[in-house]
């Protein structure tokens, strides 16, 4: 399978998305003809398959909702299988605007998971409160982990070469914010390299982000939870070796 | 009177968890924790006194508070093992979910390319299969 050359795996993770999906698939295939957009759908119950193949998406149909994890840990799993050395995760919502794509793989000239941020000075996304709170710590965390400045370490918005594609094949785990910070602070434990790379993100086309203070709250500590976990996880790996 | 009670439900346990090992339904990896239960519970049924002397000796004054404590440590470790095999079992069905997702692609796009191929020679057969007609 090395027939691919250049080609790009457009890794779209779906639940009920059915009416976002079609439009997102559309986007991101008149954005490139090099993208191969592959929809994995997690366990949709309202046909977001169907209108994401009829959109000209090659479709996972996973045979129950997994969570993002396991849909991206299928995809990656998928898109190394084919011989695809580049991947990127990209939302079905339209938030991620597919003419971004470009810029976030290019990121992986530089390093090995190149990471579209939201709140690199471009765009007015924001937040407040506990989740903003959340967000700044996390990106604190993780920074000191990679050595690189990032800032916004749970955008989904993220391009893998094929040494990241591997990694994310042994590991990616399904808890929850597994797909964002665990994948990342273990890759980066297992040397590979992170850039990010300043995005605009788009509203959501239909349907409304969660953002309560109860719902941001428990965000905050699980996610505190999530990387604590991840970090001693680390420190544990690292001590033989030191 | 609740000698020969605890010894039958000893008895009872023990017969249960036989059972279920035959019909195959308890995994040996659980019927053996259960086993060693079961036997320490006819042990104790049978011989009472033995409880009151196991407290005398570890410094416990009131024997059932032995066999209480005992009883929590034992669930507690039960069900911690459960939860642990059980997230085994749920990583496992994950992953094999993924696979029947990629194979399911695979499968298609195989019978995509197997229909193109049996439709080019004769294509005029195929296209006229339309639905049926009510």
């Amino acid at each position: 399978m090395t027939e691919l050359g250049d080609r790009v795996a457009v890794l779209v993770p779906a639940w009920n998305e059915v009416r976002n999906v079609g439009h997102t698939v559309e986007e991101i295939r008149s954005a490139d003809p090099l993208y191969d957009v592959i929809v994995i759908d997690d366990g949709s119950v309202d046909g977001t398959a169907s209108a994401a193949q009829e959109a000209g998406a090659e479709v996972l149909v996973l045979p129950f909702n997994l969570g993002v994890g396991g849909a991206m840990r299928t995809g990656f799993t998928f898109a190394d299988r084919r011989g695809y050395r580049r991947a990127i995760q990209v939302d079905a919502d339209g938030q991620h605007n597919p003419e971004h794509i470009r810029l976030v793989l290019d990121g992986l000239e530089r390093a090995d998971i190149s990471i579209g941020a939201r709140f690199a000075d471009v765009g007015d996304y924001s937040v407040r409160g506990p989740r903003k709170w959340a967000m700044v710590f996390l990106a604190f965390v993780v920074s000191r982990v990679a050595g690189v400045r990032l800032t916004d370490v749970t955008s989904g918005f993220r391009a893998a070469n094929q040494r990241a594609i591997r990694q994310y094949v042994r590991y990616y785990p399904a808890e929850y914010l597994g797909d964002t910070l665990d994948s990342l602070v273990e890759a980066v434990h297992s040397g590979l390299t992170v850039t990010q790379v300043p995005v605009a993100m788009r509203p959501r086309m239909h349907g409304k982000p969660s953002q309560n203070v109860i719902g941001s709250t428990v965000y905050l500590v699980r996610s505190v939870f999530a990387i604590s976990l991840a970090l001693m996880r680390g420190a544990l790996r690292r001590r033989p070796r030191a | 009177m609740i000698v020969p009670v605890g010894i039958a439900f000893a008895l009872i346990i023990l017969a249960l968890i036989v059972t279920m090992l035959m019909r195959r339904h308890l995994r040996e990896k659980y019927a053996v924790m259960w086993l060693l239960i079961g036997a320490a519970m006819l042990v104790l049924a049978l011989f009472p006194d033995l409880l009151g002397a196991l407290a005398g000796l570890l410094g416990v004054i009131v024997p059932s508070n032995l066999l209480f404590a005992l009883a929590v440590a034992l669930l507690i470790g039960v069900t911690l093992h459960l939860s642990w095999e059980l997230s085994r079992a749920e990583e496992e069905i994950r992953r094999v979910a993924e696979e029947v997702a990629i194979l399911r692609a695979e499968v298609e796009r195989l019978q995509a390319s197997i229909d193109e191929a049996s439709a080019s020679p004769s294509g005029e057969a195929e296209d006229r299969d339309g639905p049926p007609v009510s």
